[in-house]
């Protein structure tokens, strides 16, 4: 019952959110260069989840910097229709002298938005993400959780703020559960698929949890590590869990032992 | 499922209220007062016991070692004449303008060398050494270069400070965590906007050090300057009284002045960067040295 696309499905998909053709990245160069991310075709489509799983190394950090503008590709091509990106790290990042509040606000002050709407619109994705009586606490007053929220909330802003005129947002998420306890990490993912399907975000995502990536994506993204190539697509709308789980587990532990020889 | 809704809300709200951080409570005024204002008290009491019983014991004459009370006189007769308020109003508005206007030179000197790596390459290293040369050495210089003009006082002063805050900026900037910087690109802000809403007030504590230590030179530095340059032309500062009360060899004169210098450096420290270090620190929930 696994759902497995052999080809990946909307490369050639002109609406697609982001759109990545042939995208190498080396760092260094000459013989001493490392090629983390080689050949990778990927498209999102609009308000689609996806999740990137793959082994350490396998350049899923160095894609989601890529697609968030923060370095460029040595060769290939990445397409962005949306608004800019929003980037979530592991660690929440928050401003430590600004309170939650201001902390959402400030994407939309570099925005240059006016105090009033600033304030209301930050105030809006806080009670979004359940934090309304938080606004005025500052990040060490927080719990990891309520942080990695506050994050979320200021992403949001960054790129829905820029995204008044009706393009869809983009928000790329660095593993940004995997410092949390399993209990948090649990609510909060649920919390995410909530936030998700009220503001029809796309979402890229990555994970090197496989049941992680099958619970939240429609859409699971194996690479391969160094370098980094997507090695097989599963879709996880509808599907047998368990048994998509396994499937990928398997492909991943045959990516990973592949390197056990090298 | 609105069931599922509410539970997953619930839940959320119960992990935060279990989860987050309880808050600290204050203590009351009473008992701030007696913890903070009550040991430097007794340490004054105790040391004022011990100068006494000396001075009693008469180890050393009276010329090396005056009782407290006739320090005390000596402050006394100085604040009934009004000569402590033209001393110390000389000396503190120099120190003041002199600080002020290296802050003015070692901001963006500091900001200077931390970003741009020529710059900390050519110049970074000299800085740090300026800061472990004493500015007294500058005194010298000055008056042949000056005169015996408040443009040598100043310019040893700002010789003193200008490192140190400078340095102290440098060093702020050194310990942002490298993901903050990161996050304002993702954000969107340009390098001006970044330096204004991220890199400045992620320094604002090395940077306060600084102009805390900052001033303890500028202090230091002016008093080394009037000690040493006296001239009718710059007036009666602190130093000059000390220097005065050298020359007239009186012990208790010269004691109260060493009491009027210090006066000045523990009361800035107390009245303007102890509270505006503790709101900054408190801010960011780096209460552990307060």
């Amino acid at each position: 019952m696994t759902a497995t696309l052999e080809t990946p499905a909307a490369v050639s998909d002109v609406d697609a959110a982001v759109t990545l053709s042939g995208v190498r990245k080396v760092f260094g160069h000459g013989p001493a260069g490392v090629v983390a991310l080689d050949g990778v075709d990927l498209s999102v489509a609009p308000g689609e989840f996806v999740c990137l799983l793959g082994a350490s190394g396998c350049g899923k950090s160095t894609l989601l910097n890529l697609v968030a503008g923060l370095d460029a590709p040595t060769s290939g091509h990445i397409e962005l229709t949306t608004s800019r990106p929003a980037v979530m790290f592991q660690e929440a990042a928050l401003m430590p002298w600004l309170t939650a509040a201001r902390n959402v606000e400030l994407p939309l002050r570099l925005a240059g938005l006016k105090r009033g709407p600033r304030r209301e619109k930050a105030s809006e994705l806080l009670s979004l993400v359940r934090l309304v009586g938080a606004g005025h606490k500052r990040p060490h007053e927080l719990s990891g959780g309520m942080r990695q929220r506050v994050a979320l909330a200021r992403a949001l802003a960054s790129t829905l703020g820029s995204a008044e005129d009706g393009t869809p947002g983009l928000l790329l998420m660095d593993e940004p559960f995997a410092a949390l306890d399993a209990i948090t990490r649990d609510v909060l993912q649920a919390e995410l698929v909530r936030v998700w399907r009220e503001t029809s975000t796309a979402i890229l995502f990555v994970t090197h949890d496989v049941r992680e990536a099958v619970r939240l994506g429609q859409r699971v993204v194996l690479l391969s590590s160094r370098p980094g190539r997507v090695v097989r697509e599963w879709s996880t709308v509808d599907c047998d869990e368990p048994a998509v789980i396994e499937d990928i587990t398997t492909h991943l532990r045959e990516v990973i032992s592949g390197h056990a020889a090298a | 499922m609105p069931q599922l809704d509410t539970d997953l809300a619930a839940v959320g709200a119960g992990l935060d209220a279990l989860d987050a951080p309880s808050e600290e409570r204050r203590p009351s005024l009473r008992k701030r007062f007696v913890r903070t204002a009550v040991p430097p008290l007794i340490a004054f009491a105790l040391l004022l016991g011990v100068w006494q019983a000396l001075w009693a014991l008469a180890f050393w004459p009276e010329y090396q070692l005056p009782s407290p009370g006739s320090v005390w006189a000596a402050v006394v007769e100085a604040v009934e004449t009004g000569r402590a308020f033209e001393v110390l109003w000389t000396s503190v508005s120099r120190a003041v303008l002199g600080f002020l206007t290296a802050v003015v030179i070692a901001t963006p000197l500091g900001l200077l060398i931390a970003k741009v790596r020529v710059v900390r390459a050519a110049i970074g290293s000299l800085l740090t050494g300026l800061q472990s040369l004493p500015s007294v050495a500058w005194v010298p210089a000055g008056i042949l270069w000056f005169g015996a003009t408040p443009a040598t006082i100043y310019f040893v002063v700002l010789m003193g400070s200008v490192p140190s805050i400078a340095n102290g900026l440098v060093s702020g900037v050194d310990q942002i965590p490298p993901l903050l910087p990161r996050v304002g690109q993702a954000l969107g802000a340009g390098r001006m906007a970044a330096a204004r809403h991220i890199l400045l007030p992620a320094a604002l504590p090395g940077y306060l050090a600084g102009l805390k230590q900052g001033w303890a030179f500028s202090w230091r530095s002016l008093m080394a300057a009037e000690i040493i340059a006296t001239s009718p032309q710059l007036g009666e500062g602190l130093g000059q009284y000390l220097h005065n009360g050298s020359a007239l060899n009186d012990i208790s004169m010269v004691i109260a002045a060493i009491f009027l210098i210090l006066l000045v450096g523990v009361g800035i420290e107390l009245l303007v960067f102890r509270p505006l270090e503790r709101a900054v620190l408190r801010a960011r929930g780096l209460t552990g040295a307060l």
